[in-house]
């Protein structure tokens, strides 16, 4: 199943996703997504004046050493135009960025049509580097890709920590005595070097995916640089190397959009379940927060119910008069009761020993924070209640307690209703 | 019409299609998410031809266009989530739903439909080969399409153009007035959606990118007046496209690649030599502020107490020849007369002094 050819072209793809995702988390950090884009662009017109050159030269004219070179030397030119055009004029980095990209890669389109329409039969074979041919890798072009992607690697072991400084607060680099600007060109020159080793495998086109997408999914899963660095090298590779294995199950399966439909994949996956950020977490926590909220409602009602009934707080209320105190959805009373909070007879609701307990505790921080708010921040009394309803749920045993210590224990809050400690009898 | 004037004909509208959106897109920010769009409407568009097997049949066209929206509408929708910066969704989004265009052609279609390379620059030779027939004429469909889409995005332009620049430059003015920025965001990611789409068949889904921005960003150096503007890039874009087709022809090269091209040399031409934002321009104009500071330096320690050059050297330290320089400037410009041996102001190098300080 594995053949040699195949783990070649895996090889490649992987090397590829390993470079272009630990890089890409600083261009991802600096908000430089589109650089990498651009650049992939300006490549192309390197190729195609590297082949000129070489068969005029009468050199192997698609030895991958030859045309990589080319790129590199048209990329570079493109990141010094962007450079200029954002320096020298009052056009910002889209536009300039928009501008290299498309000039580039016109003119990489008019000598593309020039060595084909002159190149008799050789053809060169230079489409590849538009979306990519991951089949065709050789192992020499691995080797090349190897070399040029454990140089990248390496520099950014070496500059690991100026680059982090330089991404975070360039203002704090620039006075720790960095060279700021000499830094950003050598990061986009290793833009320029990791676009290169993407060529033959994604192509120019799609190569600013392979930037962003694995260290935009390494971002979701963790907030310190070394891990996203690893984690976006790890995930690049992963998307490369499966990629270009379900690119091999099939004919007709162009292995440069399915690695970057599997980077894009996995970025998804992990925008929904990684651990803290992750969306389906976060829309779990919300409706979870919600149900808390609803309950805690819910046991304060009937604790206020209690209040006006001489203190009997845990007899038996009606549903319904509970539920109009505030109009809450009958799922409230459902949710209590599934936690063991409230017990339903018939008609009737009452609170458990538990549910007393939390009511208690709802209460009591409803009416120690409009006491705070009260008398420490000279809230008037009539703005208190809305705060204090949102605050209530929020506020964790500690603060509170702190709070309370600091007020000295008080016995009524403002409206002059008694704030409740331990247990009712 | 003649195979050449069909071609030059499909570049212009094209050219003045997208530069016109092009003008809005790059004062807004925007180039880029016209890059995203033209890249994302691929998709749509192969969906659209496997359906209809025409690439620029006005469904296909409108189809196509409803893609873009959606791309926009992910991107910023991926950007409300709070968990990617804007930029990076723009580099997600449109290159996976280009990787998802180009498989399907890949396993749907033949060589013969639908050129890969065609997707990323067109095929705007072909321009007088594919004809419909009108009232009896056989015309070209892309012609016609770029044609349509001009007028379109004029008639945008020209009936919103209050909306527009409000929204560009003021959206919170824009929204006081009651002209939703949002809405105007839309209709002009609309036009742009359905401008490239119109544009994929004659240039393809890179360069367009040209047409949209390099034409705008070579007017913006050029002019401050919006409509001055738009004027400008439409012109700029026709003369590279024109120039663009007069040079592919010659050397047999790829058509729309050379007007891309072309649309590049404008710009660097006016880079170097717009008068007031170009590189030369700026360099005099930096070099003439020198010497109008250092004359005025040298009249303000005169106004204070005439003095001869010895004095002055004394004072100010600078070299000999460039002061020698200096006030020999002055005093052929009657700026400064001798009282005895020392200098002092004239009325006029007064009147300079105020008006440099000033």
């Amino acid at each position: 199943m594995f053949d040699l050819t195949l783990l070649t072209v895996m090889a490649g793809a992987a090397i590829l996703g390993a470079v272009a995702g630990s890089l890409g988390c600083f261009a991802v950090l600096k908000k430089q997504s589109l650089v990498g884009d651009a650049l992939a662009h300006a490549a192309l017109p390197g190729v195609c004046l590297a082949y000129l050159v070489g068969s005029a030269m009468g050199w192997d004219a698609k030895h991958p050493l030859l045309l990589l070179a080319g790129a590199m030397a048209t990329a570079w030119l493109g990141m010094l135009a962007i450079l200029a055009i954002t320096r020298t004029t009052r056009l910002k980095d889209d536009a300039a960025l928009g501008i290299v990209l498309s000039v580039f890669f016109g003119s990489g389109v008019v000598l593309l049509t020039y060595i084909q329409k002159g190149g008799a039969a050789s053809q060169a074979g230079l489409n590849r580097f538009l979306f990519g041919q991951a089949a065709s890798l050789l192992p020499r072009d691995v080797a090349v890709m190897a070399a040029l992607g454990g140089a990248v690697l390496i520099a950014l072991a070496f500059f690991f920590q100026a680059f982090r400084v330089l991404v975070f607060d360039r203002a704090y680099a620039a006075s720790r005595g960095l060279p700021a600007r000499r830094l950003e060109v050598l990061l986009t020159t290793l833009v320029v070097v990791t676009v290169v080793v993407g060529l033959q495998t994604v192509g120019v086109v799609l190569m600013a995916a392979m930037v962003v997408a694995p260290a935009a999914t390494a971002r979701q899963w963790t907030d310190r640089l070394p891990r996203m660095v690893l984690l976006g090298g790890a995930a690049g590779a992963l998307a490369g190397a499966v990629g270009a294995w379900i690119s091999s199950l099939e004919r007709r399966l162009p292995t440069g959009p399915i690695i970057v439909l599997t980077a894009t994949a996995l970025l998804a996956a992990s925008l929904l379940v990684a651990p803290r950020r992750g969306l389906l977490w976060a829309a779990w926590r919300r409706v979870r927060n919600r149900r808390r909220v609803r309950v805690e409602n819910l046991l304060k009602d009937l604790w206020r119910l209690g209040e006006m009934d001489l203190g009997r707080f845990g007899a038996p209320r009606a549903v319904s008069d509970v539920l109009a105190v505030r109009a809450a959805p009958p799922r409230a009373v459902e949710d209590a009761r599934a936690d063991g909070l409230v017990r339903v007879q018939g008609p009737l609701v009452e609170l458990t020993p538990a549910g007393l307990a939390r009511a208690g505790r709802v209460v009591r921080n409803h009416r120690i924070w409009e006491a705070y708010l009260s008398r420490r921040l000279d809230i008037r009394d009539d703005h208190l209640h809305r705060d204090a309803e949102d605050m209530e749920h929020a506020l964790d045993d500690e603060v509170l307690e702190q709070i309370d210590q600091a007020l000295g224990r008080p016995a009524m809050d403002p409206h002059g209703r008694p704030i409740p400690r331990g247990m009712p009898s | 019409m003649s195979d050449s004037l069909v071609i030059l004909l499909t570049g212009a509208f094209a050219a003045v299609a997208c530069s016109l959106l092009g003008t809005f897109l790059l004062l807004r920010g925007m180039s880029l998410v016209g890059d995203a769009v033209s890249h994302a409407v691929l998709p749509g568009i192969v969906v659209a031809f496997l359906l209809t097997h025409s690439v620029s049949a006005l469904p296909v066209v409108l189809g196509a266009a409803a893609v873009g929206l959606l791309t926009v509408f992910l991107i910023e929708t991926l950007v409300k989530t709070r968990r990617v910066k804007a930029d990076a969704s723009i580099a997600i989004v449109f290159p996976a739903l280009f990787a998802l265009g180009v498989l399907l052609i890949a396993r749907f279609l033949d060589q013969k439909d639908l050129d890969l390379d065609c997707v990323l620059f067109g095929e705007i030779t072909f321009a007088g080969l594919d004809t419909v027939r009108i009232l009896g004429a056989e015309v070209s469909q892309p012609m016609l399409v770029l044609g349509g889409a001009m007028v379109v995005n004029l008639a945008f332009v020209f009936l919103f153009y209050k909306e527009l620049k409000l929204a560009t430059f003021d959206a919170a003015l824009a929204s006081a007035l009651g002209i939703s920025p949002v809405l105007i965001h839309y209709l002009l990611m609309g036009a742009v959606s359905v401008t490239t789409v119109a544009s994929f068949e004659a240039i393809g889904a890179v360069l367009v990118v040209a047409f949209l921005i390099v034409p705008a960003a070579t007017a913006h150096l050029l002019t401050d007046r919006l409509w001055l503007m738009l004027v400008l890039s439409a012109a700029i874009g026709i003369a590279s496209a024109a120039t663009g087709y007069v040079t592919a022809i010659a050397l047999n090269v790829s058509v729309s690649g050379m007007m891309a091209a072309a649309m590049g040399a404008f710009f660097v031409v006016t880079w170097l030599l717009a008068p007031r934002e170009g590189v030369i321009g700026r360099f005099v104009a930096r070099r003439r502020a020198r010497e109008r500071f250092a004359l005025a330096l040298v009249l303000e320690r005169l106004a204070r107490q005439p003095a001869d050059e010895s004095e002055l050297m004394k004072d100010l330290a600078w070299p000999r020849e460039r002061l020698g320089e200096v006030v020999a400037t002055l005093r052929r410009n009657g700026l400064v007369e001798l009282a005895g041996a020392a200098m002092r102001p004239t009325p006029m190098g007064l009147g300079f002094l105020s008006a440099t300080a000033a």
